[in-house]
């Protein structure tokens, strides 16, 4: 079930459904569970009406597993389901269209939340629309910011790209070639054993705001692309002796680990900017939420005479909501995907949808 | 006068001593740590220097430099003068050609070029960081395949096929961004690369390297 081919995804089929067309405004809800949040939203044309979520916390030193998240988000699953149609006030039979993510993910976790979302579709008797995870991202930003043609910046714990739309698709302009900028900060806080508690990241965050001294690190950036391995690495191995020896503080290493990895992204995201003549930049994803992140895009963005746009944890973060308004946008250029293809896959590029719904 | 800015330099035009001549500004970018921004600002300002001048000592054209001024952060460097980018020039070519063999057969001699150069940089131990259609100049009438490489800002000097692999990936996906249904022409220029590299094991393996990298953006294992 987990692994469909690329390529069977772009076939997937297009329907020109005509009660689409009406004007009566449509109501679509979002399933996300790909990662360690379970999110399920209710969107109705443009405006979100209900978007809770519930987080697999791990304990301090300890990422999470596949088979644990899972579980997590089958025990999960109904009451979050509940909240979001109590607090949309929205009974099953007013939605039009039950969309999930597809990819890209972990398996289990993507599977738990898949069926989920497979199941009232076939009990209220919807369509349903597969959703590329990152594009949900994207889709979000640009409503809730209203960018409109914007180059965007997507960091979280599993991906780090830079995109701009052109013809009918989110190209990769840059990215990683190795690991996450967020799997980087995430790891790094394993090392210090911060807490997961409300996220690593969001920890870091805080200690690096007491953060004085910096110390240089790897800076790699090749091209638009950045790596993070090598910095990870050398931190990983530094830091134990630096805070022992009491030369660097752990505030002093967040500070400097965030200052890094964090110019890294914007000095991409500027070339991209540069070579696509952009003047908006959007950030999306987890470490999206960053405040440091944002300061120091708007400054570079300020410069250029580019106008920053960004979210906050709400939506930021990976949420239902985000997979609900893709599948909105989709669903409006008449696509819907057959139940037999309402399959997961761990990997699902973003420049493998075709994107119907903008000019 | 600043003609042109870019990420991260302005550029301006003047003249050296008589000689046409382009100042290359490196402006303090604020967002980042002002010990990291010195930092990579010299850094990147003696990679420059450095891999031009190693360039034009292995046979591959690069505007001279004039002088270096680390107050002011700036190259002044000779002006190339009457050049079009491989970008402009592979954008003429496209949009005034409706029919791809044809623009592919059209490309094909500076496809060859490009490999060639970049074989030879690759020799030498010469890793440009940052190669995209727009860092390459073209001198002159563009069919006399006068090739110049520029902006070495990104540069390095290593051995290691990983770092040349990474080297073509840059480009590939630059070429692949910025001019659609180019994948004949960019490997063309990975034919004319293996074929001018003298130590075939060499360029086997940075060419299977390539292939490594290539699925390591798109396979990477990942957590949404």
């Amino acid at each position: 079930m987990l692994a469909l081919a690329a390529n069977q995804w772009k076939a997937h089929l297009r329907l020109n459904l005509s009660f689409v067309k009406t004007t009566r405004m449509v109501i679509a809800i979002g399933f996300e569970g790909s990662a360690n949040k379970l999110g399920i939203g209710i969107i109705k044309d443009g405006e979100v009406l209900s978007n809770p979520r519930h987080t697999y916390i791990t304990p301090p030193g300890q990422g999470f597993l596949p088979k644990d998240t899972a579980k997590h988000h089958r025990e999960h699953a109904l009451s979050v389901l509940k909240a979001a149609l109590e607090e949309a006030n929205v009974k099953p039979e007013e939605i039009d269209v039950v969309c999930y993510t597809k990819g890209p993910g972990m398996g289990a976790p993507l599977v738990s939340t898949a069926l989920v979302a497979r199941t009232v579709a076939q009990l209220w008797k919807k369509p349903i629309v597969a959703v590329n995870h990152c594009i949900g991202h994207i889709e979000m930003g640009r409503l809730i910011t209203g960018a409109q043609n914007p180059t965007v910046l997507y960091v979280s714990g599993g991906n780090t790209q830079v995109i701009a739309y052109s013809d009918r698709c989110y190209r990769i302009f840059g990215e990683t070639i190795d690991i996450a900028v967020g799997n980087c900060l995430d790891r790094f806080a394993r090392v210090l054993k911060l807490s997961n508690d409300p996220s690593p990241g969001y920890n870091i965050e805080q200690l690096a705001k007491k953060g004085k001294q910096y110390l240089e690190m790897p800076y790699v950036v090749k091209g638009m692309d950045v790596s993070f391995s090598g910095l990870l690495s050398y931190i990983e191995e530094k830091a134990p002796k630096l805070i022992e020896s009491g030369a660097y503080t752990p505030e002093d290493l967040c500070f400097s680990l965030q200052e890094t990895v964090f110019a890294m992204l914007i000095e991409i995201t500027e070339r991209a900017m540069a070579h696509c003549d952009s003047n908006e930049v959007l950030i999306v994803g987890g470490v999206g939420c960053n405040k440091r992140l944002q300061e120091m895009m708007g400054i570079m963005a300020s410069e250029r005479g580019a106008t920053l746009y960004a979210t906050d944890e709400r939506f930021c973060i990976d949420n239902g909501a985000m997979i609900a308004q893709a599948g909105w946008e989709m669903y409006r250029t008449g696509v819907v995907t057959p139940l037999k293809e309402t399959t997961c896959t761990q990997r699902f590029r973003t420049d493998e949808v075709e994107v119907t719904w903008r000019s | 006068m600043a003609v042109l800015q870019g990420a991260e330099a302005k550029l301006y035009v003047g003249d050296f001593y008589g000689r046409p001549c382009i100042m290359k500004e490196r402006f303090v970018k604020n967002y980042r740590h002002p010990t990291l921004d010195k930092a990579l600002t010299n850094q990147r300002i003696k990679s420059e220097v450095r891999a031009n001048l190693r360039c034009k000592i292995s046979g591959i054209q690069t505007p001279t430099i004039f002088m270096v001024n680390f107050e002011t952060n700036s190259i002044y460097m000779e002006e190339i003068q009457d050049a079009v980018t491989v970008r402009q020039h592979i954008n003429t070519v496209q949009a005034s050609e409706p029919n791809l063999s044809s623009v592919c057969e059209q490309l094909k001699p500076l496809a060859e070029v490009i490999g060639q150069t970049l074989a030879k940089m690759h020799t030498n131990n010469i890793i440009h960081g940052d190669l995209t259609t727009s860092n390459m100049l073209l001198e002159g009438d563009p069919k006399d395949l006068s090739l110049f490489l520029i902006d070495f800002g990104l540069s390095s000097f290593e051995a290691s096929a990983e770092d040349k692999g990474v080297d073509l990936y840059v480009l590939e996906r630059a070429f692949l961004s910025s001019h659609p249904n180019s994948q004949d022409v960019f490997d063309c220029i990975l034919a004319a690369y293996k074929n001018q590299m003298k130590d075939k094991s060499a360029s086997k393996e940075i060419l299977s390297k390539l292939d490594e990298i290539r699925l390591r953006g798109r396979k990477r294992t990942m957590v949404g």
